[in-house]
């Protein structure tokens, strides 16, 4: 996994509520079973309309994306983080993620930040205010987000999920190192549940 | 302590905490499919890992294949690749393969409860989201990304926060021509497609004690059309008889053991739940969604709303306060891991017996396993079905997603018993209505949005 520490960049006003994985990567894009290539298909049908505002010059390099309540809801495609990052989006802000979302964003150095509508909307028209010029800072280290104009909005995000995400560690390492205790809950259940062990030997 | 029984479950499976709230889970089944199966096993294992208990995981492919008549994987030669992959690399680790036209193949989420590789009490993780539909045995089961699927196959485990718990309750009698499939669209349309996000939901109450098991199997569905990674509902007397016999289900003493286990899951009387919701089923009548997203849905007898979302209603080419009933309709799809069991079949047969469906529509049936198939065409249903006009298909997720080379035409209107009707679902510019199976073969007999109780 890529480490996220701070990113600096113009952000891409999406402003819409539940954005699906469906419309973040139509699934058709997703049958050649890679996870690299898929930014030019990020959005795809939405970038069909020459209005849409990932088609404009000034967001074309966004590394940051504000949008409404639930985004990423929906199918739990991974391939939904993987257009985004590859379109250059690193973060995400919006009051809410959907589930499965939330945690492949994590999976791969996506970070997802949880903030009240309000201040995304403040982010929104900062950004908007200047066009080409404004910037805003994600600093995860220090968990706060610093708008356009130099407000600054501290976020939270999961202590475990950050330490990670500093440090670009692999989950299925971090679980080996519980090999011993699998091992020993394997053991128990296995006299305990035996039913749910015989019927797939 | 009076415990939830999604407390007790997830209680058993905790192999150790792991600090800030996070505990680690054992898991007792992974399913896997095409979209992501055989990528997943050859990501592990080139990162150096191995299926750590491959008697423990299942794999069918299901999304991208065609669903034509004596279809092959071959048949749509984009998925082909994703076929074979999923099959060489479940060779290679050893474990259980369901390959097309064999018996045990379908849907991910229809072939799992068929041949009883869930049970109740157990926690199942599959890539994909309707992974929860499998809680309507009583089992904890959801769906996760491709990486965390990868730890899944390395270690059987998955590190998880606990969610909150809801309950939502059903109380009093379906009403006639209401199904599972509407109680949940109700429920979504009421409480919203956020309402359940960082929830395990419960269904309760005696609307839902009196569902069989399948129907139980499609509320629980539609739970992360509401938000939630898990649905489930208590398992009792209708679960057990369901299950003994099947292919993966405990025999003989391991069966008694197992059943003495179940009957303690059931949520503790005081148990609390964060989130209490209470339906009456006086409320609840056949259900047809208006625009793209699932809580964009209203009764039948119903209209779109005045303050509807513009962009919805453009693409669905629909007006606000316009009446539903009476909407032309130019597909019906029967099918997709919410209604492509034996009791949709039936529900659908029964209103096409001695009609035909409208000759401008192109209607749809495709059994959601080859079980499902084999029981319906030895029952006679395909017959029903082919001689009102409809085709009868291979099983797979077909229409539902559009990843298999099959589509609704842009601009097309389908009534659909699948779960999604997001903007391009079911192909480029195709215009979805979610439904249960009578109501979806009601519209194709009428050739438009029809109430099912006129029938
Ligand atoms: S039938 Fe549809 S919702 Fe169900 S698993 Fe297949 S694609 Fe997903």
């Amino acid at each position: 996994m890529d480490a996220f520490k701070t990113v600096t960049s113009v952000a891409i006003p999406l402003m819409r509520a539940n954005v699906d994985t469906d419309v973040i990567i139509p699934i058709q894009r997703l049958l050649g079973g890679t996870r690299q290539g898929l930014g030019p298909y990020a959005f795809e049908r939405m970038r069909a309309d020459p209005e849409f505002l990932l088609n404009r010059a000034e967001y074309k390099d966004g590394a940051i994306m504000l949008a409404a309540e639930n985004f990423g809801c929906g199918s739990s495609r991974e391939g939904a983080v993987w257009a985004l990052m590859g379109m250059g989006v690193r973060c995400v802000i919006a009051p809410s993620f959907g589930d499965i979302f939330f945690a492949n964003c994590f999976q791969n150095g996506l970070l997802p930040v949880r903030l009240p509508i309000e201040d995304v909307r403040r982010i929104a028209a900062e950004t908007e205010a200047a066009p080409g010029n404004a910037r805003t800072t994600v600093d995860l280290e220090r968990m706060v987000v610093v708008t356009p104009t130099g407000a600054e909005i501290p976020f939270t995000t999961d202590p475990r999920k950050r330490d990670a995400m500093l440090h670009g560690l692999d989950d299925i390492s971090l679980t080996k190192r519980h090999a011993d205790a699998i091992a020993t809950w394997r053991a128990r259940d296995a006299t305990a549940r035996a039913w749910a062990w015989d019927s797939v030997r | 302590m009076p415990r939830t029984m999604f407390d007790k479950i997830w209680d058993q499976h905790v192999v150790t905490e792991l600090g800030d709230g996070w505990s680690l889970l054992y898991l007792d089944r992974i399913l896997i499919h095409d979209l992501s199966g055989g990528r997943a096993i050859r990501e592990i294992t080139e990162a150096g890992h191995s299926v750590a208990e491959p008697r423990k995981v299942f794999a069918v492919p299901d999304h991208a294949v065609s669903s034509a008549p004596g279809r092959s994987a071959a048949t749509f030669k984009t998925g082909e690749a994703l076929e074979k992959s999923l099959r060489e690399y479940s060779a290679k680790a050893g474990v259980h393969y369901f390959g097309l036209g064999a018996r045990g193949h379908g849907i991910v989420h229809v072939m799992a409860p068929e041949l009883a590789i869930v049970l109740p009490g157990v926690t199942l993780a599959c890539g994909d989201s309707h992974t929860c539909t499998n809680g309507g045995v009583g089992a904890m089961a959801f769906g996760i990304g491709a990486s965390e699927l990868g730890h899944a196959l390395a270690t059987q485990t998955l590190p998880q926060r606990k969610p909150k718990r809801m309950r939502i309750r059903y109380e009093g009698v379906r009403g006639a021509g209401v199904t599972a499939k509407d109680m949940i669209l109700a429920a979504i349309g009421r409480f919203g497609t956020a309402a359940g996000t960082g929830y395990a939901i419960e269904y309760a109450g005696s609307a839902v004690r009196a569902l069989s098991l399948e129907q139980r199997l499609t509320l629980c569905n539609l739970s992360i059309e509401m938000g939630a990674k898990v649905g489930m509902v208590a398992p009792d007397d209708v679960t057990f008889a369901y299950l003994e016999g099947r292919d993966f289900a405990p025999k003989g003493r391991a069966w008694e053991a197992a059943l003495a286990d179940w009957r303690a899951l059931p949520s503790d009387d005081d148990a609390v739940f964060d989130t209490d919701h209470v339906i009456d089923m006086a409320d609840v009548a056949p259900q047809i969604t208006w625009g793209t997203s699932p809580e964009h849905v209203a009764p039948i007898t119903g209209r779109v709303p005045d303050n509807a979302d513009a962009a919805a209603l453009e693409y669905i080419g629909l007006r606000a306060g316009q009446a539903l009933a009476g909407t032309k309709v130019d597909w019906v799809f029967i099918g997709s891991c919410t209604n492509s069991r034996l009791s949709d079949l039936r529900d659908a047969a029964a209103v096409l017996r001695g009609r035909r469906v409208a000759p401008h529509v192109t209607a749809w049936v495709v059994p959601g396993s080859e079980i499902v198939k084999q029981q319906a065409e030895s029952e006679g249903l395909h017959r029903a079905f082919l001689d009102a006009g409809f085709e009868w298909r291979e099983p797979g997720c077909a229409l539902c997603v559009a990843a298999n080379g099959e589509s609704v035409p842009a601009g097309a209107r389908c009534v659909s018993t699948s779960n999604r009707n997001f903007v391009g679902r079911q192909g480029t510019g195709a215009r979805t209505h979610l439904a249960s199976p009578a109501m979806a073969a009601a519209a194709a007999l009428a050739g438009e949005m029809v109430d099912v109780r006129r029938f």
